[in-house]
């Protein structure tokens, strides 16, 4: 598979999410002012600030000609890997349901932590200071009934509040997938751990 | 026009600064040339009062690519790469204003990496408050963190390391020293000298505006006191963002090959880039501040030349390069206009448009400020004072648990968390993993370790013996991760120099440093100073602030700092005499005084020499070194590392003379802490005096032997966060 990172300015994350998908296929970086994907089968939109984030996180990286070329790709069933900063874009995009809010704590926090996901424990970062998942109760709801939640911080981990320890949603078709955690952080024994490659492969095998 | 104070006093300068300045023009200067030549003739940029002394350090080595004078020091770290490091002071902003102080801080820091070609890779801070339970200090703790945080996060550059320490005379005069690592190709490394006469002089990034003027000589050069709520339009305001794009677009730029060299706009602006490069280049430079992109039009010549606006960088380009250069700042959306031309004559000319508005020789700018000879006398006993926080006579369990809650050595992962340590994906040890921060290089096929220490306090006790000390606990904290020393960077914080007592801390400190790195083998590439750090009450404790780079081959080898397996013995290595003299128990006790016996240096290095061998070879489960709070602190943060507890007699150590308390509690330079095999560790060398295990830590030590339970040490260890919360 081929994969694309897209890089915004002030993206931080994009070198390691590449390097990531490096291990798992052909992997390059897409600028984000390229409305042609370059043949990328699979897209990760990285960790960061994109444009400073000065304003709500990712509020203007939606508007950026790739998100244009990325919301196409999703469309049409392609897997779209949404980290951190990635997250909040494809939440502003409305690729997928919720918003994220300033940490409970008002702080940013860099923690390794456990995951649960599909009946596993992973081992990631989270690094964010705004990473609280909300949506509205009946939303909630709904995500659950559907199974789109597909992370969720493990029992007393929950680093900023996020509802139900909510850590990463999938949209209906389940092509398109958003979490806080950082699984381009996870995938070497001795940065941490490797469990963060189970998160891309996943994604990899979901092709809508 | 002479009413009041004449203009050089208000901008710094002494009288017979300028009768100087005079001299050297054959007139008197204008206002533009008498604001430039005040700040280049700052202490922080001409460093007139410790140059002199900086000349004892040994800067020399094998391995260095770039010494002192450069933007930041490198080293060869094999394979054709270089690491490139430096640290550096922003304390009077930070004490202004914490948040941007601290922020723009890292920002500097890290443009003076990059402005050689390096990409930056790796943050760490020094950073000193007063006591905890001022609101003052934990305004400016707080305020500093999230500005470090801010600025560091936001760039995408891993805050790996640090350390912060709380002492009543930082209490007005905070210490925010930030460093920066960073990594390049040894072959496409820039140095900041401009070359080449009518060759193109680009400014690039953010615009200029009015923030941060004169930050260098009313900030930087001079004591705080009454009146600094109205300095903080000389505080300069952060952008990440900007400098991010900055970032990316110089390396592009150095990449393509297109700079023929590059320089980053910090203290003093324009004037000393523009003045530095000249200078170093043995050129002229004209610069026509009409064509400086500006935030505000109606600046005035003086205000653009000496504006320190954030996210600038100034590089010299070859004419036909210059469209390719513009280009490449108008993909990553960052500023760039051609403002001036490199010349011949060694003349600094400022044009408005057409109009000279300012010349000057650039010899007599940057390098015609005088030289000082400090006056130093030493004082007579203790000139800080005593604060007793902690009874004598009450139980060694007590002692234990108050010396891990003590703000300076209880766990500083309220801090730490706030940090991004992970971006980048070369941090193999995070913030209190092991004792060095260590990061992995994949292009040179091994691994860095770097390590940023300086206890101001036992400085003050001895201000030779506690510099050297600072060396060598940076040299056992590399060799705990099997790191080899490359290079020593350091910023000197100190009070005013033109006092007798800080000339003579300032003078035994650097004399200090420069025995310890000779007697090390460790060159220093570079270094900064920091001088006037004082408040109404007086000095700062004397803090040099050293900051060592190590290589090791293999980071899967890495000790950590935490007990790994029950069962595992526990020793004590290196030559171990811990007194009570400045220690932390001395302070809580009200009991601190000049004096601090003298560090065996040789035998120290020759301890981290066999350990670092006994790491690269796997021998060790955990290395440890016994630093504040001594042993048994140490034995304390290693059991609560790993989650085990851990049972130890002090016997050999009471075999030293030491006294019970002394063994606990004593401070000093050479001792480890290691577990592992017993028979690894016997035969490195070290003296077995215990075992990992069990829930609870128990030391033998005579009569003031100790049981703490884990849980407990563990909670007063970690309380840090639930008094700042």
């Amino acid at each position: 598979m081929i994969w694309g990172v897209l890089q915004f300015p002030g993206s931080c994350d994009e070198r390691d999410a590449l390097h990531a998908c490096s291990l798992l296929g052909e992997a390059r970086l897409v600028w984000h002012e390229d409305r042609d994907l370059g043949g990328a089968e699979a897209i990760v939109v990285p960790g960061g600030f994109s444009y400073g984030d000065y304003l709500r996180a990712g509020a203007i990286a939606r508007f950026s000609p790739a998100m244009e070329a990325v919301a196409e790709l999703a469309a049409a069933g392609g897997p779209v890997l949404g980290i951190c900063n990635g997250f909040q874009v494809l939440c502003e995009a409305g690729l997928l349901p919720g918003a994220l809010l300033l940490n409970e704590s008002l702080r940013f926090v860099c923690r390794q932590l456990e995951l649960i996901g599909d009946d596993e424990r992973l081992s990631i970062p989270v690094k964010h200071g705004e990473g609280r998942y909300w949506a509205p109760e009946e939303v909630l709801d709904e995500l659950e009934a559907r199974g789109q939640v597909v992370y969720r911080y493990a029992p007393g981990q929950n680093p900023n509040g996020s509802a139900r320890d909510i850590a990463g949603v999938r949209n209906e078709a389940g092509n398109v997938v958003g979490l806080m955690p950082h699984p381009e952080h996870a995938v070497d024994p001795l940065t941490g751990s490797t469990d963060g490659l189970k998160v891309f492969e996943a994604l990899a095998g979901a092709r809508a | 026009m002479t009413v009041g104070t004449p203009k050089h006093r208000e901008l710094g300068l002494t009288d017979s600064e300028f009768e100087l300045i005079v001299e050297q023009l054959g007139r008197e200067p204008n206002d533009v040339e008498l604001a430039m030549f005040s700040l280049l003739w700052s202490e922080h940029c001409a460093y007139k009062h410790s140059r002199k002394l900086l000349r004892r350090l040994p800067t020399e080595g094998e391995r260095v690519l770039m010494g002192p004078g450069e933007n930041a020091g490198a080293v060869d770290v094999g394979n054709g790469y270089a690491v490139a490091f430096k640290v550096e002071s922003h304390n009077h902003p930070s004490a202004v204003e914490p948040f941007q102080g601290a922020a723009t801080g890292v920002g500097g820091i890290l443009r003076d990496v990059f402005a050689i070609g390096a990409r930056p890779i790796a943050i760490l801070d020094s950073l000193r408050f007063g006591e905890l339970d001022s609101v003052r200090s934990r305004h400016l703790l707080d305020g500093a963190v999230r500005g470090i945080g801010h600025y560091g996060n936001s760039i995408g550059v891993a805050t790996v390391g640090g350390e912060i320490y709380f002492e009543e005379p930082y209490e007005h005069n905070c210490l925010v020293n930030a460093m920066c690592l960073g990594l390049a190709k040894t072959s496409e490394m820039v140095r900041a000298a401009a070359a080449g006469v009518g060759n193109a002089v680009v400014l690039m990034g953010a615009a200029t505006g009015r923030d941060g003027i004169g930050g260098a000589s009313v900030l930087a050069s001079a004591e705080l006191g009454e009146g600094d709520e109205a300095k903080r339009p000389t505080v300069q305001i952060g952008d990440p963002f900007e400098e991010s794009k900055l970032l990316e677009c110089c390396l592009e730029l150095l990449e393509k090959g297109l700079l023929v060299s590059l320089q980053d706009l910090g203290a003093a602006g324009l004037t000393s880039s523009a003045g530095e490069m000249a200078s170093a280049g043995g050129v002229g430079i004209d610069l026509d501040v009409a064509k400086v992109p500006l935030r505000e039009a109606d600046m005035e010549p003086f205000e653009i030349m000496v504006s320190e606006s954030q996210e600038r960088m100034l590089a010299v380009v070859e004419p036909a390069r210059v469209a390719a250069v513009l280009a490449v700042c108008e993909k990553w959306q960052t500023g760039a206009a051609e403002i001036g031309a490199v010349t011949d004559g060694g003349q600094i000319r400022i044009l408005r448009g057409t109009d000279v508005v300012g010349e000057m020789p650039v010899a007599a700018l940057v390098d015609g400020c005088p030289l000082y000879d400090l006056e130093p006398a030493e004082p007579e006993g203790w000139i800080y004072g005593n604060r007793t926080t902690l009874a004598s006579g009450i139980a060694a369990e007590d002692e234990l648990l108050a010396l891990l809650a003590a703000p300076s050595i209880a766990s500083k992962r309220w801090a730490f968390e706030q940090y991004d340590s992970v971006v980048g994906s070369r941090t193999v040890r995070r913030p209190e993993a092991a004792d060095a921060a260590v990061l992995r290089l994949p292009e040179a096929g091994n691994a860095i370790a770097v390590s940023i220490d300086g206890n101001g306090r036992r400085v003050a006790c001895d201000p030779y013996a506690g510099t050297v000390e600072a060396v060598l606990e940076c040299a056992q904290n590399l060799a705990c991760v099997g790191a080899e020393p490359l290079g020593l960077t350091n910023c000197l914080n100190f009070g005013n120099p033109e006092k007798p007592a800080p000339a003579w801390q300032l003078d035994r400190a650097v004399s200090g440093l420069a025995d310890a790195c000779t007697a090390l083998g460790v060159p220093v590439v570079g270094g900064n100073v920091s001088l006037y750090n004082e408040g109404p009450e007086g000095p700062i404790y004397p803090t040099p602030v050293v900051a060592m780079v190590g290589e090791l081959p293999d980071p899967a080898r890495v000790a950590g700092s935490a007990f790994a397996t029950a069962g595992d013995a526990i020793a004590l290595f290196g030559p171990f005499s811990p007194t009570l003299a400045g220690s932390e128990l001395a302070k809580q006790r009200g009991e601190l005084g000049a004096g601090l016996p003298a560090p065996e240096v040789e035998q120290v290095a020759a301890a981290c020499a066999a350990l670092r061998d006994a790491v690269r070879a796997g021998a060790l489960a955990s290395a440890h070194d016994v630093s504040d709070g001594g042993l048994a602190c140490a034995l304390a943060e290693s059991a609560i590392g790993g989650g085990l507890g851990a049972r130890v007699d002090l016997a050999p150590l009471r075999e030293r003379g030491c006294s019970p308390a002394e063994a606990l509690f004593g401070e000093g330079a050479g001792g480890f802490l290691l577990s592992g095999d017993r028979a690894g560790l016997e035969r490195l060398g070290a003296v077995v005096i215990g075992e990992v295990g069990g829930t609870t830590i128990e030391i033998a030590a005579g009569d003031r032997s100790l049981t703490v339970g884990l849980a407990s040490a563990a909670s007063a260890w970690r309380s840090l966060g639930s008094r700042l919360a």
